[in-house]
C-alpha cells in the first residue's frame, strides 16, 4: 500500500483532481460526454501522447530536454512508410516498423552524443537536431515521390484491437508505461537516472558513467517519439512532412503538469500519466464545446484555433502556478 | 540549467590586471567571431553573385537580416539572465498582424498605431516576466506556453493573410538612400536607443550579474526580480519592432505557425553564433546582429550556389549545431573531468 501511495504525490493527485472536474464540465456540456465509448476513443488518442512523453520524460528527469520530437515523430512516420525504399519492397513492409523507429533512435544517439559528450545545452543541440530533421525529410520527399502509404501492420497497430475493446496503441502505452515504471523505481538505471537530476557531480564522483545514462535517455526519447510517429501514420494511414508539429507544447505541458520537475530529480511516471490524459481531454473538451459559437453570438467571428491555442496557454501557466512553482532558494 | 552552476567561461587565465597589452573580453571576442563569419560569407555571396552587390541586393539582403537581428536582439535579453524566450516569435507574429491592421491611413492614425504596437509587444514580454519572476517558474515552459497565447491572439486578428499597412511609411523603412539600407539604419537605431542606455543602466548590468550567478546577485543586493522583468519586457519591445519591420517588408500580416518557429529557432541560433553564452552573463545584443546576418546570408549562399532553397532548414539546423559544437570543443581542453559535471 504504501509503495502504491509513493507513486501519487501531490501534483498526481491535483491532475487527476482536474480531470474530473473537466470529466464534469464537459459532462454538463454534452451528456455524451461520460459514455464508455467516448472515454475509450480519448484514451485511444492519448495513449500516441503517452508514448511520445513517456521518452521526453526520462531527459526531462535528468535534467535536460528534448525539443527535437517533433520532426523525431515525422521521421519515424515517414521512415516507416517509405522504409520500402531502402530496405526493398520485401523487407520494407516486414521491418517498416523497426526502422521508422531505429531512425528515431539515430537522432536521440546523436542528441545524445552532443549533450553527454560535448557538453553541449540540450535546449539548444536537439532544437538544431529538429531543424536537421526537418531538412533531411524535406530532403527526403523532394527528390522523388517517396512511398506514404502506412502498412497493414502499422495500421493494425494503430487502429486494430488484440485484446477485444481495448485499441492496440493503448496496450502498448501500457505494457511501455509499465517497463518504464520498473525502470525508474526498481532498476539502478532509475536510480541513476533522478539522482543525475539533482546532482549530475556528485552521481559521477560516486562512480558512474553519467554519459552513458544520459545517452541511453536521450536515444529512448528519440526511439519513443519514432513509435509515436508510426503509430500516427498508422492511424491516419499515411505519413506527412509536419505530422509532430502539434506535439512539441501538448508534450512537454503534460510531463509538467503531472509534477514533474523542469529542472530534473523529481518526478513520478503516473504524474505523467495524469498529465498525458489531462491534456487529451482538455484538447477534447475545446473541440466539443466549441467555444467560438459564444462569441459568434456576440458578433466576434473567432476561429477556433484561436480558443485552442489561448486556454491552452492559459490552463498550462495556471495550473503551473497552482502547483509547479519553485521554492525560493535563498 | 541550475541556478548554483558556476560560470567558467567568464573568467579567462589572462584578465589579470598586470597584463597591460589589450586583450578582447570572451564577448567581444564572440562578436568578433561573427563579424568575420559574416564578412566571409557575405564576400562569397557578392563574388558569387552574378550582378555583383548592387544597392538592391544589399538592401534587400539587410531587410532580411535586419528582421531576424531584432528578433534575436529580443532572444538576447533573457538569455542573458540565464533564461530563454521561446515567444519572441510569436510576439514578432503577433505584432506583425496587429501593425498590418493599425498602421494605416494619416500620419497621426500611423503614429498611434505604431505606438500601439510597440506597447503591445512592450506589454507580452512584461507578461511573461511577470509570471517568470514573480510565479517563479520556468522561463522555457512559460514562454513555450505563452507564446501558444500570443499565436492564438494573432489567429484571432487575422485568421486570413491580408490587411495592409501606411505605403509611404513601409517604403520608407524598407528603402535605401546612398545604397546605405534604412533598415540597418533602424538597427543602428534601436542599438544606440535602446541597447546601449540599458546595457550601461543598472538593471541591464544586473541582468548580467543575475545570469552570471543568481545567488551571488542577491546577495550583493542586486535588484534581481526587476532586471528579470525588464529584460523579458524589452525583449517584446524589440521583438514587435521586428513585427513593424515585418509589415513594411510584405505590406501585409500573417499568422502562421511556421513562421514563428522560424524565427524563434533561428534567433536562438543567431545568439549563439553571435557569442552569447547560453548559461548566461556573457555576451552582447551586438554579436547577436551578426550572428542573425550571418544566419540569413547561410539562405542567400544556398541561392547562388544553386542549391534547392526548401533544403534551408537543414543548413540552418548544421550551422546551429557546428557552433555549438564549437562552442563546446573546450571539453577536450579541460584537465579536471569533474568539470564536465554540474
Amino acid at each position: 500500500m504504501n509503495v502504491l501511495a509513493r507513486q501519487f504525490d501531490r501534483a498526481t493527485i491535483i491532475a487527476f483532481a482536474c480531470i474530473l472536474v473537466l470529466l464534469c464540465i464537459g459532462a454538463l456540456a454534452e451528456p455524451s460526454f461520460l459514455s464508455p465509448k467516448y472515454l475509450l476513443q480519448q484514451l485511444h488518442v492519448a495513449s500516441f501522447l503517452g508514448v511520445v512523453a513517456t521518452g521526453v520524460m526520462l531527459v526531462i528527469l535528468l535534467g535536460h530536454i528534448d525539443l527535437s520530437i517533433p520532426w523525431t515523430i515525422g521521421v519515424g512516420g515517414m521512415m516507416a512508410t517509405g522504409a520500402t525504399g531502402f530496405l526493398g519492397p520485401e523487407l520494407g513492409v516486414t521491418l517498416a516498423v523497426p526502422f521508422g523507429i531505429f531512425c528515431g533512435a539515430c537522432i536521440g544517439l546523436i542528441n545524445g552524443l552532443g549533450v553527454a559528450y560535448l557538453r553541449a545545452p540540450a535546449m539548444i543541440f536537439t532544437l538544431g537536431m529538429n531543424a536537421v530533421a526537418q531538412g533531411l525529410m524535406v530532403w527526403h520527399t523532394g527528390g522523388f515521390a517517396p512511398q506514404d502509404r502506412a502498412t497493414p501492420l502499422m495500421r493494425e497497430l494503430a487502429v486494430g484491437q488484440l485484446v477485444t475493446g481495448i485499441p492496440n496503441p493503448l496496450l502498448i502505452w501500457a505494457v511501455l508505461g509499465i517497463a518504464t515504471m520498473f525502470l525508474l523505481n526498481r532498476t539502478s538505471l532509475g536510480r541513476k537516472i533522478y539522482a543525475i537530476g539533482n546532482q549530475e557531480r556528485a552521481v559521477f564522483l560516486s562512480g558512474v558513467d553519467t554519459r552513458r545514462v544520459l545517452l541511453f535517455c536521450f536515444v529512448f526519447s528519440g526511439a519513443c517519439a519514432a513509435a509515436t510517429g508510426t503509430l500516427l501514420a498508422g492511424w491516419a494511414n499515411r505519413s506527412y512532412q509536419a505530422m509532430g508539429d502539434p506535439y512539441l507544447l501538448p508534450t512537454i505541458a503534460a510531463i509538467i503538469l503531472g509534477g514533474t520537475n523542469v529542472l530534473g530529480g523529481r518526478g513520478k511516471y503516473v504524474g505523467t500519466v495524469a498529465g498525458v490524459i489531462l491534456i487529451t481531454i482538455l484538447q477534447s473538451m475545446l473541440s466539443v464545446v466549441q467555444p467560438q459559437r459564444f462569441f459568434a453570438d456576440l458578433g466576434l467571428d473567432l476561429p477556433a484555433d484561436t480558443f485552442r491555442q489561448v486556454v491552452f496557454g492559459v490552463v498550462i501557466i495556471a495550473m503551473l502556478l497552482l502547483y509547479g512553482r519553485q521554492q525560493l532558494v535563498r | 540549467m541550475s541556478a548554483s552552476g558556476t560560470n567558467t567561461k567568464a573568467m579567462e587565465p589572462g584578465d589579470t590586471p598586470t597584463n597591460r597589452r589589450w586583450r578582447p573580453s570572451a564577448s567581444q571576442r564572440g562578436i568578433m567571431i561573427a563579424v568575420t563569419i559574416f564578412a566571409v560569407m557575405f564576400a562569397v555571396y557578392g563574388w558569387k553573385q552574378p550582378m555583383g552587390l548592387t544597392a538592391n541586393i544589399v538592401n534587400t539582403a539587410s531587410n532580411k537580416g535586419a528582421l531576424l537581428a531584432l528578433v534575436a536582439m529580443a532572444q538576447t535579453l533573457p538569455v542573458l539572465t540565464r533564461g530563454l524566450d521561446l515567444s519572441v516569435g510569436a510576439v514578432f507574429v503577433l505584432t506583425n498582424c496587429l501593425a498590418s491592421s493599425i498602421v494605416v491611413g494619416g500620419p497621426v492614425m500611423t503614429a498611434f498605431g505604431i505606438g500601439g504596437v510597440l506597447l503591445v509587444g512592450l506589454i507580452c514580454g512584461t507578461v511573461n516576466g511577470v509570471i517568470i519572476v514573480y510565479g517563479r517558474l520556468q522561463p522555457l515552459i512559460v514562454t513555450l506556453a505563452m507564446g501558444a497565447v500570443y499565436f492564438g491572439i494573432s489567429l484571432a486578428i487575422r485568421p486570413q493573410p491580408g490587411g495592409s499597412v501606411n505605403f509611404e511609411l513601409a517604403d520608407f523603412m524598407t528603402r535605401s538612400t546612398l545604397a546605405i539600407p534604412h533598415s540597418t539604419l533602424l538597427l543602428l537605431l534601436v542599438v544606440v536607443g535602446i541597447w546601449i542606455p540599458y546595457r550601461r543602466s543598472t538593471l541591464g548590468r544586473a541582468a548580467y550579474a543575475v545570469g552570471s550567478n543568481e545567488q551571488a546577485a542577491y546577495m550583493s543586493g542586486v535588484p534581481i526580480d526587476r532586471a528579470k522583468v525588464l529584460a523579458y519586457a524589452l525583449s517584446g519591445l524589440l521583438a514587435a519592432i521586428g513585427g513593424l519591420l515585418l509589415t513594411a517588408v510584405t505590406y501585409s500580416g500573417a499568422a502562421k505557425m511556421a513562421i514563428a518557429n522560424d524565427y524563434t529557432l533561428n534567433s536562438i541560433g543567431a545568439v549563439v553564433i553571435g557569442g552569447t553564452s547560453l548559461f548566461g552573463g556573457m555576451g552582447s545584443a551586438i554579436g547577436s546582429i551578426f550572428g542573425a546576418f550571418v544566419m540569413r546570408t547561410v539562405g542567400d549562399l544556398l541561392i547562388v550556389f544553386d542549391i534547392n532553397p526548401v533544403l534551408q532548414p537543414l543548413f540552418v539546423g548544421i550551422v546551429l549545431l557546428a557552433a555549438v559544437c564549437i562552442s563546446s570543443l573546450r571539453v577536450f581542453r579541460i584537465k579536471n573531468k569533474l568539470d564536465l559535471y554540474r
